[in-house]
């Protein structure tokens, strides 16, 4: 029964963050604000880690295949990308690059940074 | 093949779970970056559903529990973030300038690439969201006028090459700190690099979690001034 709670838990919290969804006119969806509800639960207490720990784990795991029906939905847009894929293409490869590269070294020189003036 | 897959409510689900385990399969063999189980899986579904005529619909009809599962998913991820809660404050600065400023790099490095190869308006801004979250992407995509399955697609391939190119990346750039790692793949790469940031650690991927949200929000906020750049 353990894990049926746990479930429940989650599904709870999501099903709260679709009526957040529903109350907010915003493009921002369930799971984002179900999340930041999750979260405050578990810092304010209402909820602690061991009552979603290993439902959590679970679905965090398998959560590569839920990606498979919308990457293979890319064959029905293919039309729509085909005379556009060069350009496309391009900005894609080099903006998740740049953009991982530079926010890497960024956020890692802050983090240096702060430690060296603590060890100051 | 097609009629009894229209009938099936297990075919979808099962041929993409076989496309994964068959991608682990290849994955433990080479331990290469190129050979991704989720980019090994899709190649798979996709051959075979070619090969056997049926239409991505039959397929969806019944692989789309998978993606059911990406809400409640997306919620969990608050769970190792809370667990590495202590490194978020010991690090909130690098953190949220961190993420802000991918989230400006990637909107400012779209609009100059959007420039430079005489892209259009309405192309332009299906391109703007193409880092974030695919369920945000669309809504900033959609409100700005731009094509959503182009952006759709744009969000899924990113996702997939910076899922593919995280390790690469961060060797190359020297990025060593966990915390940085997962700010800078879930900055770029939204959930599907998170993915990967969980395997590679667990404070890269409570970190990783975080940027998703984050960045996707910040987004919601300045794409609106971007869009009016060009």
């Amino acid at each position: 029964m353990k894990y049926l709670r746990q479930f429940f838990i989650i599904m709870l919290i999501s099903l709260l963050g679709e009526a957040l969804k529903w109350l907010i006119p915003l493009p921002i969806p369930a799971s984002i604000y179900g999340l930041v509800l999750m979260l405050l639960a578990l810092c304010t207490g209402v909820i602690t880690v061991d009552k979603v720990e290993e439902a959590s784990t679970f679905l965090i795991e398998i959560m590569p295949v839920m990606f498979i029906p919308a990457s293979v939905g890319l064959l029905d847009s293919w039309g729509a990308l085909k005379d556009i894929i060069l350009p496309i293409g391009a900005i894609i490869v080099i903006t998740t690059i740049v953009v991982m590269g530079l926010t890497g070294k960024i956020t890692q020189g802050i983090i240096r940074m702060e430690k060296r003036k603590k060890n100051e | 093949m097609n009629n009894l897959a229209q009938e099936s409510i297990f075919f979808g689900m099962a041929i993409s779970l076989l496309g994964y385990e068959i991608g682990l399969i290849i994955k433990r063999k080479f331990k290469m970056a190129i050979f991704n189980p989720l980019l090994i899986a899709v190649v798979i579904v996709i051959l075979f559903l070619a090969v056997f005529h049926v239409d991505y619909e039959t397929y969806n009809s019944s692989a789309k529990y998978l993606s059911y599962l990406l809400t409640p998913s997306t919620v969990c991820l608050a769970v190792p973030l809370y667990q590495q809660l202590h490194l978020l404050r010991k690090n909130a600065k690098a953190v949220i300038l961190g993420i802000t400023s991918g989230v400006i790099i990637s909107l400012t490095s779209v609009l100059l690439l959007s420039k430079l190869f005489g892209l259009n308006h309405q192309q332009y801004v299906t391109m703007l969201p193409k880092s974030i979250t695919t369920a945000i992407g669309m809504g900033v995509s959609e409100e700005m006028g731009g094509i959503v399955t182009i952006t759709v697609a744009s969000i899924i391939i990113t996702g997939i090459l910076g899922n593919m190119m995280a390790e690469l990346i961060c060797k190359i750039f020297r990025i060593t700190e966990p915390v940085a790692k997962g700010i800078a793949i879930g900055t770029s790469a939204h959930a599907v690099g998170t993915a990967k940031a969980i395997e590679m650690g667990e404070i890269e991927g409570a970190m990783s979690g975080l940027a998703i949200a984050v960045a996707g929000l910040l987004t919601v906020i300045m794409a609106s001034f971007y869009a009016n750049l060009m």
